[in-house]
């Protein structure tokens, strides 16, 4: 089992059905609309990190050649919505007022949006924003966490509910880590980690009329965001059309709308041309978000023969002055061991900075960091394996939840993993294992993330040519999503992909949430199946109405039939076959359509659905340099069904990358005398290129989970990240002996 | 960016005329550091002297040296025939820099040329007495992990970013330059500068002088050679520490050695204590360890970057053993 997932030529799955368009350059992302009159803009940031402003000098900008305008809170245009509250409606409730553009002189964090430059060209912009000058009325500003740590709050939601999932938590003894027979007790740093999509992020807004806006905007949600600007500008959600056909990547910074959105969109409305607004990579630092840094603590206690009885998890992690950000950090600390006793805490610490964003994984890549480097650091102070060790606290029903499991398949990843690592090879002494100058180390780490589901629609039309045709608002950053759509019609009609096509990414078309939290093809996925079921019902209810051989249709189920060979049948059986353009000429129609909706349902409440993963690292590290080098890297997912393998096993090959990142090299770093970040491009900003990628290989159990979503799918873009750091960590200390417990983990530390 | 005029010219003299004829006046070649400086407005100049059309891309041999252009790219003498045998060291210290392609813009000339990589340089809301003398040292008390341990001033402590020129330097090459006065040779090792007080200047080059070509002397250090590069990743990154090592070894004797480091200072750092250490010795990690250590001495460390006290002369150890045993 050497060959790589994609190398196996017996693999059965569809390509990328957008991928011609992508590798060719056809594919438009939200940069590339050269609507007629475009203009262009460019942002001005403050360089304190906290203060306000004084006076803003604008007369040289203005004077520049080609610059239109340069708007700022002085002369800003007042976006109605932004009189009252400006929470974002479709996102869960945050305490606090999220960031308005150009609304006051308030700087909360270095690097805020203060201005923006519109101009004939992007240079024209470019150098109008150098001129612009900015007097401030500094303030003392506070950016260092760990000198802060102590102000750390708890969440005003927590506050409001003790139900709340950020409200502290204890199952069983409160104090039962005190009496455990053997314990650990360590703390765990993740430093701020940036998404960095490789698309920067760009909206080209155009006021098509006084009350009609349309965005190009690179967002992983079309309703939401449509949502958001009806409700920001007042006007009915039908006036605001948001396009987002491709998004280069986005791991979570699209799921919230920014203020350098609202900025291009107030600028398109006072110089009254379309306006195109790219983010530089620099801004994409402060501007979209980012993965809090976060301080956990763990302690965890456990019996001489590897029984968990304790685990208290803490965690504090970073948020801004003017919103409180919180996310899932201890939830699996709560469920994914059989620890009778638990207690966590999550607390936040608001700082001058931005307002952090979910990022791939959220919160549980952070929390299993902890969680599953302290699983190692116990199974080795018990010299227990530490595959055994989760083994013997493995639970067989949600004991958070107090509720069995839909599908729960981790000890076939555990089981994989571990023969295609070559765990055998692995000894306990850290060390042992050698390859020249180089220690060699084996490593595993768990991920699991919840197997979401929302409401979706699908418009489903099927024309005489037997050509189908699908649409939903949903979009696609990356995983593939209209090729999976395009899979699932496959498989429910028996029509020849090459005949289907799914669009995706505008907000005129039917119901769809954000792409985010591992949950598109378990809800546009069933949407799309209740489409081709109903466009089949249509179907059968035409044929059977010709009588004859064909009244057999009738009594046929949805499900049995299906398009062979272009016509169509009751499957497994001899009946009529029926071509479509002959049956649509009878009926005197050129084509069939439906909308469907698909929800999730009652299951939700009778179990506990949750998707897995298992990471298994092999790490050298040079015994002298501390050079580090992933050798190999396996990731086995239970997920439910593979609806399209090539894009699933992408996801788990994109997410041990970002894995790799988190562990070895991803840290944006403020220099807290200026409170404004020092690491803050490609070059200083680290993620893995080719060379520290290995091999990496993909397992999949590939068993339904039909409880989840009629599709049988549980998601794995969260679970493809989660649980791969700590696998490098503990791969590295299984190599050396040295416990990191802060990333990244660079050469210097293992030296 | 600010608006700039924009000449080509074709020999080195109307080059230094026409740089000569403007205030802030800039040569250009491949581009891959002055335009992102340019970009970033850390770096103004009124008009480029665009250098490419000049035909300084040789690479020969001329008599006991290699003689190679300045605008010869950096992938060329990478994969150069005759650096691959008699500058082995050279080659691989230019493919441990930059990326594919970048090497395949980036020239000789403007390798040795290009700025530090401070994070507070590229930055003009942070003080950088590089960028703007007189504004204050940013990294001094700052983030300065990637930053120097020896020849530090109180006004820069940031470091030379070149791989090349770190092989360059343990090779004892000589940059020759034309400018108004006509042609003049400096060794390398005089090339680069220390901050002192005037860390605005990298390099000794005067006003309006173009380097032509570097000297490389033929001085058969074939085999037992190394260039070993630290970094955060495995490629496309800056050294965090980096070392060119080149030996001559007759009977397990260390005959003559030649030892750089780079990531360490402001210029590229060359180690003529730890090299007499080395010659006469036999080769093995003892030998290694004691140059090792006699390099290290006279470094100071700042809040991030003690960690170098330590992987240098690890570094220094590694690349020794892997040039005396070449894979």
């Amino acid at each position: 089992m050497n060959e790589a997932f994609f190398d196996k030529k017996d693999y059965k799955s569809l390509d990328r059905v957008d991928g011609r368009l992508k590798v060719t350059g056809a594919a438009r992302y939200s940069a590339e609309y050269q609507l007629s009159g475009l203009v262009y803009a460019v942002l001005v940031e403050s360089k304190i990190a906290k203060g306000t402003i004084k006076s803003i000098d604008s007369k040289a900008a203005e004077r520049a050649p080609g610059v239109l305008a340069v708007i700022s809170h002085v002369n800003a245009i007042k976006v109605p919505g932004y009189q009252t509250s400006n929470q974002h409606p479709s996102e869960p409730p945050v305490n606090g007022q999220p960031l308005r553009a150009f609304y006051d002189n308030n700087v909360y964090y270095n690097g805020q949006p203060v201005a923006v430059v519109v101009a004939s060209t992007l240079e024209k912009a470019q150098y109008g924003a150098s001129l612009v000058k900015i007097q401030y009325e500094k303030e003392q500003h506070k950016t260092d966490f760990d000198a802060n740590m102590e102000s750390a709050v708890l969440p005003a939601q927590a506050k409001k509910n003790p139900k709340s999932p950020v409200a502290d938590y204890s199952r069983g003894d409160k104090n039962a880590f005190a009496n455990a027979p053997v314990k650990i007790d360590a703390e765990y740093v993740l430093p701020t980690e940036v998404h960095n999509p490789m698309e920067l992020q760009a909206i080209t807004a155009h006021w098509e009329a006084e009350d009609k806006l349309t965005v190009y905007d690179k967002v992983q949600g079309t309703q939401p965001t449509q949502k958001q600007f009806a409700k920001e500008w007042n006007l009915p959600p039908e006036n605001v059309k948001v396009i987002a056909t491709f998004v280069g990547g986005a791991f979570g910074n699209g799921l919230h709308n920014w203020p350098h959105e609202t900025a291009a969109i107030i600028a398109a409305k006072q110089v009254k041309k379309p306006v195109k607004l790219v983010l530089t990579r620099e801004q994409m630092f402060t501007m979209v978000g980012y993965r809090p840094y976060t301080w956990q603590k763990i302690q965890m206690g456990a019996t001489k023969d590897g029984k968990l009885v304790a685990i208290n998890h803490e965690s504090v992690g970073q948020t801004s002055s003017y919103e409180e950000f919180t996310e899932s950090t201890l939830q699996q600390t709560r469920m994914m061991y059989a620890s009778p006793n638990i207690n966590t805490r999550y607390r936040i610490l608001k700082l001058d900075v931005s307002t952090p964003i979910w990022m791939r994984g959220p919160g549980e890549a952070t929390g299993a960091f902890a969680l599953e480097s302290a699983m190692d650091e116990m199974a080795f102070s018990l010299n227990i394996d530490p595959i055994e060790f989760r083994l013997m606290n493995y639970t067989d029903s949600d004991p958070d939840k107090q509720l069995p499991w839909s599908t729960k398949y981790l000890k076939e990843c555990y089981d994989a993993g571990k023969e295609k690592i070559g765990w055998e090879k692995r000894k306990m002494q850290p060390g042992s294992v050698r390859s020249g100058e180089w220690l060699v180390g084996y490593g595993m780490g768990t991920g699991t993330f919840g197997a979401n589901r929302g409401v979706a629609a699908v418009r489903a039309e099927l024309d005489a040519e037997g050509n189908l045709l699908m649409q939903c608002a949903i979009t696609d950053i990356g995983p593939g999503t209209g090729t999976a759509m395009v899979q699932i019609a496959s498989n429910t009609t028996g029509i020849a992909t090459d005949k289907i096509t799914f669009q995706l990414g505008n907000s005129q078309f039917p119901k769809a949430g954000n792409q985010g939290g591992s949950s598109t093809v378990n809800s546009v996925g069933p949407a799309v199946q209740a489409a081709c079921n109903a466009l089949k019902e249509q179907l059968k209810t035409m044929i059977a109405s010709n009588g004859g051989s064909q009244a057999a249709f009738a009594s046929a189920k949805t499900d049995d039939i299906l398009f062979v060979n272009g016509q169509i049948q009751i499957a497994g059986s001899d009946s009529a076959k029926v071509d479509i353009g002959t049956l649509f000429k009878q009926n005197n129609i050129r084509k069939i359509e439906t909308t469907q909706e698909s929800k999730p349902d009652e299951n939700r409440n009778k179990y506990s659905m949750y998707a897995f993963s298992m990471h298994f690292a092999e790490v050298h590290v040079h015994s002298l340099t501390g050079q580090i080098r992933v050798k190999k890297v396996v990731c086995c997912a239970d997920a439910g069904t593979i609806i399209s393998p090539k894009t699933a096993a992408n996801q788990m090959i994109g997410g041990a990358t970002g894995g790799i990142g988190m562990a070895l090299m991803e840290s944006a770093i403020i220099d807290h005398r200026f409170g404004r970040y020092v690491t803050k491009d490609f070059a200083e900003y680290h993620v893995p290129v080719h060379a520290d990628v290995p091999h990496v290989e993909v397992f999949f159990v590939n068993k339904p989970d039909t409880l989840a979503d009629p599709v049988g799918s549980k998601g794995l873009g969260e679970i493809a990240i989660i649980g791969v750091a700590p696998a490098i960590a503990n791969a590295i200390f299984n190599a050396t002996g040295k416990r990191i417990r802060e990333l990244p983990i660079t050469p210097d530390k293992l030296i | 960016m600010i608006q700039f005029q924009y000449v080509r010219t074709s020999t080195p003299k109307a080059a230094v005329d026409a740089v000569s004829k403007a205030q802030n006046a800039r040569f250009i070649a491949g581009g891959t550091n002055l335009v992102d400086l340019m970009k970033r407005d850390i770096m103004k100049p009124e008009k480029l002297v665009d250098i490419n059309n000049i035909p300084l891309k040789g690479i020969e041999q001329q008599g006991n040296k290699i003689v190679i252009g300045a605008l010869a790219l950096n992938s060329q003498v990478a994969d150069n025939k005759l650096v691959q045998e008699k500058l082995p060291l050279l080659s691989q210290s230019l493919n441990a820099g930059a990326s594919a392609q970048i090497r395949n813009m980036a020239t000789v000339g403007g390798n040795m040329m290009q700025r530090t990589r401070c994070n507070y340089f590229y930055d003009t809301a942070m003080p950088c007495n590089k960028r703007e003398p007189g504004s204050g040292c940013g990294a001094l008390e700052g983030f300065n992990r990637m930053h120097a341990i020896f020849g530090t001033s109180e006004k820069c402590i940031a470091v030379h970013p070149s791989d090349m020129c770190i092989a360059l330097v343990a090779l004892d090459a000589t940059v020759v330059t034309t400018g108004p006065k006509g042609e003049r040779r400096i060794p390398f090792s005089e090339f680069h500068r220390l901050p002192g007080d005037n860390p605005e200047k990298d390099n000794n080059l005067m006003e309006n002088e173009l380097i032509t070509a570097v000297e490389i002397p033929d001085n058969a250090f074939t085999r037992n050679v190394h260039y070993l590069k630290i970094r955060d990743r495995a490629s496309y990154a800056f050294a965090v520490v980096s070392v060119a090592a080149a030996l001559h070894i007759e009977n397990n004797t260390i005959k003559d050695a030649r030892l750089a480091m780079g990531g360490v200072s402001h210029k590229p750092w060359r180690l003529t204590g730890a090299e007499k250490a080395l010659i006469g010795k036999p080769a093995s990690e003892e030998t290694f360890r004691n140059a090792a250590n006699i390099a290290m001495e006279g470094a100071k460390t700042f809040k991030y970057n003690a960690f170098k006290l330590k992987l240098g002369p690890n570094t220094i150890v590694q690349a020794l053993k892997n040039a005396a045993e070449p894979v």
